[in-house]
């Protein structure tokens, strides 16, 4: 009799595995568990193997002393600062070479998107040039380019260019006064002393990022700009709006809404992309952080884990911000 | 049915992840076992130093870092060719080795407590004593450390030279500006564009980054140093074995030299009377056993790769286009640092 109900029972459980919902149910949950298991392993393994060879693991080095130097801070930070400290400066910078490269990538490659569109046929050819040229070198390339093929044209320190009372341009930088402090730049020994200065590994990089971004934007821009039907602007202009008002007030706010999505893609590459930095000697996080402390620290799990948390955050936080605006921009239908 | 085949697929995966996971424990096995059963030595190497590892125009690695790899060739295979270099930038050395992607680093790399106690390393001599100096334009007409307040420095990232350098301006109160680069190549190429006013690392690397920058007479290298720069072979901790291959291969090396045993005379020497240059060779005692290869490990060495003396006039001294001379390097009996333990 037992027997009989326990088969009965089991026969329910097969049963229930007919059910699509319910199978589904199971496999995700095993699925869960399974990758579960697979990450315990791996670092539990890869634990166990740093331990062995008798590496130092943890979070505690981020209290230790630094000992190097970084030539561009944006917060206080000296050699006797901590890896932490250094952690800070590094992202610092990453975050003030992605902001200002979104803005002027963003200006720049609307100008090409409308440039393309131009009747003006030289004005068309040229921004197509651009766009195909830019978009087929390599982005590490034209870094490069930036940073030694423009460097050279500029004077060593002592034949500065004096653009005004204390502003001088020169190949290690554009120095002008601080609105901070006050203080004044002047020629010294081997450089340029005081006030505040804009690296060339900053203005490379930048430079680079925007270029190469904006040839891309140029080409969403232009493809929004063609996404609204041609009858909007033939209404447009039918009703007498001119050409400058049919593109302000009909013809972008539709197109908008096209080109935001691909937009964010762009600004998520170009924030990626700002780590390729450390080819031309800019501080940013990946340089500093994963480059000079992982080497000095060698504690190359953590410091990756870290650096893929903060890229992974400053991704996030953007496509939060640009869904939140695509939402305002989407039709509002009634 | 396709619950089936789902979970067959799923356990598959799984089970490739468990042995995944289950591969990084044969590096527990010795070091010294997996290069025979591999039949080769995977060395890692600078990308590119004259006089420790570079490529040569036929693509054949040359230098005193090689030159140790190819010796630890010879005393495991008798051949000294069995060895796959592998380039390193500074940034990736410690990590290729701890991951068992090279099994040592013959990488003009700096011996330290630090690297020694937290990385994981362990290091089995030196191979070149060397200190940290700098490389300016001669047209700049400074001519000590001190007189580069205010200056642009090149320097490559992660080294110990870029730390030395913040504890020298640092400690003499003087000011510089950073410049730091991942790659060796572009720090140089920086300093040569006038990005910096001094480019800086070990002296036998400032000898050899001149010689690429074409007019040699336009730069200038301070005679003064500001760091001790052992530079030695590492391998990973806890394999005293492989440690005692790489250690013993140097002192082979060393002790040949003092000994006077040569590439040339190697073969005339085996019937050396001499006792110590008997044990050397392998006619007397069993020494290669002891260390997990053959008796005439070091004869294999000497013949083959050459002794310490020979490999550096030939990468770095009289023989090569760096001429440094011996200096620190000597033998202790000419007045140098170098004093191998002896083989009895």
């Amino acid at each position: 009799m037992k027997g009989h109900l326990l088969l009965l029972n089991l026969q329910r459980i097969i049963d229930r595995f007919y059910d699509a919902k319910f199978r589904g149910v199971v496999l995700q949950v095993l699925l869960m568990l399974g990758l579960m298991a697979m990450f315990y392993i791996i670092a539990s393994n890869t634990a166990a193997n740093l331990a062995r060879q008798n590496v130092a693991s943890g979070f505690d080095f981020l209290g230790r002393t630094s000992g190097f130097d970084i030539s561009q801070k944006l917060i206080a930070y000296e050699n006797t600062s901590t890896f932490g400290r250094a952690f800070w400066v590094g992202l610092a910078n990453t975050l003030l070479v992605a902001a200002l490269g979104i803005v002027l990538a963003t200006l720049l490659g609307f100008a090409l998107g409308l440039a393309r569109l131009s009747s003006n046929w030289l004005v068309a050819r040229l921004a197509t040039v651009y766009v195909e040229i830019i978009r087929n070198v390599p982005l590490l390339l034209q870094l490069l380019f930036w940073y030694f093929a423009v460097l050279r044209a500029l004077p060593m320190p002592m034949e500065s260019h004096e653009l005004l009372s204390g502003v001088f341009l020169n190949r290690r930088g554009f120095y002008f006064p601080s609105p901070f402090d006050g203080s004044v730049p002047h020629l010294g020994r081997f450089n340029v002393e005081g006030g505040l200065v804009i690296q060339p590994e900053f203005a490379a990089l930048l430079v680079g990022l925007v270029v190469y971004t904006a040839a891309f934007i140029g080409e969403i821009v232009r493809s929004g700009i063609l996404g609204v039907p041609k009858g909007q602007r033939e209404a447009a202009t039918a009703l007498g709006l001119s050409p400058a008002q049919t593109l302000r007030l009909v013809v972008i706010p539709q197109a908008l809404r096209i080109i935001i999505p691909p937009l964010t893609n762009q600004y998520l590459n170009l924030t990626k992309n700002s780590s390729l930095a450390v080819a031309i000697g800019y501080p940013d996080l990946v340089s500093v952080f994963s480059g000079t402390v992982l080497n000095l620290s060698n504690q190359a799990v953590e410091v990756i884990l870290i650096t893929m948390a903060v890229y992974l955050t400053i991704s996030l936080l953007t496509s939060l911000a640009m869904n939140t605006i695509n939402a305002r921009m989407a039709l509002v239908e009634r | 049915m396709t619950t089936c085949r789902l979970l067959e697929k799923l356990l598959a995966v799984l089970s490739l992840f468990m042995l995944d996971a289950v591969v990084p424990a044969t590096a527990q096995q010795k070091t010294l076992d997996l290069v025979k059963a591999r039949g080769q030595l995977n060395c890692g190497v600078n990308t590119g130093l004259a006089g420790f590892s570079q490529p040569n125009d036929k693509g054949d690695w040359q230098g005193l870092d090689v030159d140790v790899c190819r010796a630890i060739a010879a005393a495991i295979f008798k051949d000294a060719t069995k060895v796959k270099f592998v380039p390193l930038t500074a940034k990736e050395r410690f990590t290729a080795l701890q991951s068992g992607e090279v099994d040592l680093l013959s990488r003009n790399t700096t011996w330290t407590m630090s690297r020694d106690t937290t990385l994981g390393l362990s290091f089995a001599g030196v191979t070149y004593y060397d200190g940290q100096s700098f490389l300016v334009k001669a047209a700049l007409g400074v001519k000590e450390v001190k007189d580069l307040a205010g200056a642009s420095i090149c320097v490559q990232t992660g080294t110990t030279n870029e730390l030395n350098l913040a504890d020298f301006f640092r400690s003499n109160g003087l000011a510089y500006y950073p410049v730091v680069f991942e790659k060796n190549d572009e720090a140089v190429a920086a300093y040569n564009t006038g990005r910096c006013d001094a480019y800086t690392t070990d002296k036998a690397g400032l000898y050899a980054e001149r010689l690429k920058l074409g007019r040699v007479a336009g730069h200038v290298i301070f005679s003064d140093v500001i760091s001790k720069e052992p530079l030695g072979p590492a391998v990973r901790q806890g394999d005293a074995q492989w440690l005692n291959v790489v250690r013993w291969t140097l002192n082979a090396m060393l002790n040949a030299e003092e000994m006077g045993v040569t590439q040339a005379n190697a073969k005339e020497m085996l019937a050396s009377p001499r006792p110590d240059i008997k044990r050397l060779l392998g006619q007397e005692g069993s020494f290669g056993k002891g260390l997990g290869v053959s008796d005439d490990w070091a004869f294999q060495i000497v013949s083959q790769v050459g002794n310490y003396g020979e490999s550096f006039e030939r990468n770095l001294g009289r023989g090569s286009r760096l001429g440094i001379e011996r200096g620190l390097n000597a033998l202790w009996k000419n007045g140098g640092l170098h004093y191998a333990a002896p083989i009895r």
